[in-house]
């Protein structure tokens, strides 16, 4: 090809939530770099959390992403209790309990919520609508004990805000059986089926070196290979008391990231039927009203990976600075080394493989250098990546 | 009622611009199209487009960069197209207004003809609102 | 599983200013900044430590810098302190050339309260806009 193609991918698209912006530099099919600009999502969340203080700044802080709506302030009020002496200290029993059952119902329905968006990216509509219709008993369950389908309020410094009634408990066990049922479902229709493994594997590969050297977390790393998990690490609730497995796998490319969230729900609600025969009764909050002068880190094992934030206080009721470092900061920067090589068709998935909190395909154009002649749109670019799961099921004699 | 907003009431298309949310009414919208509640049985569908928009649902805080685009993306509508602020951020602004990120409301950007309110409004709520905008573009 | 804070203290022993261990897994080490290039690269290439983030402070001593690393076997978080004296042009070796996740963080870091890293291959903005107004810093205390 005489002319350089560059597909700029972004900010608005159809089927995503959110917007950031793609230059892929293209050499006939295959990606050769890519130009990644974000920025669109920035409120400046930092800086008003030193205008706020330390109790406010937890349902600030939830904002962040509505997804991992409760990884923010678990690991913000970590941080607030690593200053006063650590979480262990001072929150009560119960509390512990109620805070992991939360993180781990989250990661059920943040894993749902790929595994449908990942569906719809191949062509696989039906995955789709399935994983979602399943995430909606998780969401009635938050809304039952915390009175949101999102944004559950339920963090804060010294303990929980609301506590999970004795009634509550037999509806969770129930959704969490009929959970196992769908996992089972999705993992025999996802992760048996020829055609999206034709489609998924072999794509998008971060390798365990890469994946180190990019400083990946979460499951992008472990699906590398890199066996990091903090609730293992520097663990936090009751997650060190309770007996659950971490995923790992090697290959690194997108089926591989898909087998670990799968196999991570199952986990999830392993480590959630233990809570509820284990969970004490008592109090749930230890009415912290003074936060000391001092610094502190808390981390959580988000459903994208660690989520870390950093405090300090100097006496008064605000905090001095708030760093925040969410896990697709260090998780869409790798995209640098793992769209790289891919056709074009592939690259929708790789850069939504990650599950980032900001991806978008939209408004692509293809462009030719010389004469500016747009060549393909946003539509176009997602018709690829379902035609090519056409094209292999056809090879495959895959009729239905 | 004239002719062009009688025709589009019958089956909304409507474009998802998000102006840097934190997703959860982007994802509570795209929750509208499962089979919980299900809303393409009304005619509703979401659109690639905002070419083929009737209705441009709008998620966020405008921030320098996108406050910009959302202005760009409402003049490519072609009109009568209803602007729907979805949740309490694109109301107004709420626990971000003194962000010296975002320069103002969606509502000083583009007009807005439907609020709906919450952190994240329920798929209800919305429904509801589009069945209160229906109600008034059809003259009740 | 190593006892990766002893042999810091071991390699760094001149250099370490302070040394807090605030808990058994939060230790922060002081160092000065023409420092922190070498103790990054020991940390992370002979130590194998994971770099999780890297945190900068606008206090009344000077820009504070925190670098964040992680020893996942054992659950420590050792962050390397330093301060920027001169607040007028602060200004730092960039650890991007030595550690490719930092690349976000720095580019963050300048925008946002006008530190020079020094050697950073791709300094431009990252959050805000292009035409953002230049010397407007927006972490920066004084307003």
């Amino acid at each position: 090809m005489s002319h350089k193609v560059v597909i700029p991918i972004g900010p608005y698209h159809p089927l995503q939530e959110e917007p950031e912006f793609f230059r892929l530099y293209v050499d006939g099919e295959k990606v050769t770099d890519i130009d990644i600009v974000i920025g669109y999502m920035h409120r400046g969340i930092e800086e008003l959390s030193e205008h706020k203080h330390f109790d406010q700044s937890a349902f600030l802080v939830e904002r962040i992403c509505g997804i991992c709506s409760s990884s923010h302030p678990y690991a913000y009020v970590l941080a607030v209790e690593d200053i006063l002496g650590g979480e262990k200290n001072i929150v009560p029993e119960r509390a512990l309990y109620i805070r992991t059952i939360v993180e781990e119902l989250q990661r059920i329905h943040s894993h749902l919520l790929w595994l449908g968006l990942a569906g719809h990216f191949i062509g696989y509509n039906t995955v789709w609508m399935w994983a979602w219709k399943y995430r909606e008993p998780v969401l009635d369950c938050f809304e039952m004990f915390s009175g949101n389908r999102q944004h559950y309020g339920m963090s804060k410094i010294g303990g929980v805000r609301r506590d999970i009634k004795d009634e509550d408990v037999p509806v969770l066990k129930k959704t969490l059986d009929e959970l196992v049922r769908a996992v089972d479902m999705f993992k025999g229709a996802v992760m048996d089926d020829p055609v999206i493994q034709a489609r998924l594997k072999g794509v998008g590969i971060l390798n365990k070196n890469q994946a180190i050297e990019w400083c990946a977390v979460g499951p992008t790393a472990r699906a590398a290979g890199v066996n990091i998990d903090v609730r293992r690490d520097d663990p936090y609730g009751v997650f060190d008391r309770l007996s659950w497995n971490v995923i790992v796998e090697t290959d690194g490319d997108v089926f591989a990231k898909t087998k670990v969230r799968i196999l991570e729900m199952y986990e999830s609600i392993n480590i959630i039927r233990q809570c509820l025969e284990k969970m004490p009764k008592g109090e749930i909050d230890a009415n912290i009203k003074d936060i000391p002068p001092g610094e502190g880190i808390g981390r959580v094992e988000a459903p994208r990976g660690e989520c870390y934030h950093y405090v300090r206080s100097d006496g008064t009721n605000r905090p001095v600075r708030h760093k925040i470092r969410a896990p697709s900061f260090m998780n869409v920067a790798s995209n640098k080394v793992a769209a790289v090589g891919q056709t074009i068709s592939d690259a929708t998935l790789t850069l939504a493989a990650v599950d980032p909190c900001y991806c978008c395909t939209e408004r692509v154009i293809v462009l030719d250098k010389n004469t500016d002649k747009k060549l393909m749109n946003g539509w176009d670019l997602i018709k690829l990546s379902q035609k090519k799961t056409e094209d292999l099921k056809k090879a495959m004699g895959d009729n239905g | 009622m004239d002719l062009k907003t009688k025709a589009l009431i019958k089956s909304l298309w409507v474009f998802h611009a998000a102006t840097s949310p934190c997703n959860n009414c982007d994802i509570e919208v795209l929750d509208l199209l499962t089979p919980r509640h299900d809303v393409e049985r009304f005619g509703i569908i979401l659109v690639g487009s905002v070419r083929h928009a009737d209705v441009l649902l709008v998620t966020g805080v405008p921030n320098y960069k996108t406050a910009e685009r959302i202005k760009k993306l409402y003049e490519q509508a072609p009109k009568p197209c209803f602007v729907v602020a979805i949740g309490n951020c694109a109301c107004g602004r709420i626990m971000f207004q003194d962000s010296y990120n975002s320069p103002c409301p969606v509502d000083e950007i583009i007009p807005v003809h439907l609020y709906v309110p919450g952190c994240p409004p329920k798929p209800e709520a919305m429904i509801a609102g589009v069945v209160k905008l229906l109600e008034k573009l059809s003259g009740k | 599983m190593e006892d990766v804070l002893g042999r810091i203290r071991e390699k760094f022993y001149e250099q370490i200013i302070k040394y807090e261990e605030k808990s058994p897994r939060r230790v922060y080490i002081e160092f000065a900044p023409q420092n922190i290039p070498e103790a990054v690269k020991f940390l992370f290439r002979d130590l194998n430590l994971r770099f999780a983030t890297a945190t900068a402070i606008d206090t009344p001593l000077g820009i504070e810098i925190l670098y964040h690393f992680s020893y996942d076997p054992k659950g420590q978080m050792v962050s390397l302190r330093t301060f920027i004296t001169d607040k007028k042009h602060p200004q730092i070796e960039s650890i991007a050339p030595i550690i490719k996740g930092a690349e976000w963080i720095e580019r963050e870091m300048w925008e946002m309260l006008g530190i020079n890293l020094i050697g950073h291959p791709n300094l431009k903005h990252l959050l805000l806009i292009d035409d953002w107004p230049e010397g407007k810093f927006p972490l920066r205390k004084e307003k």
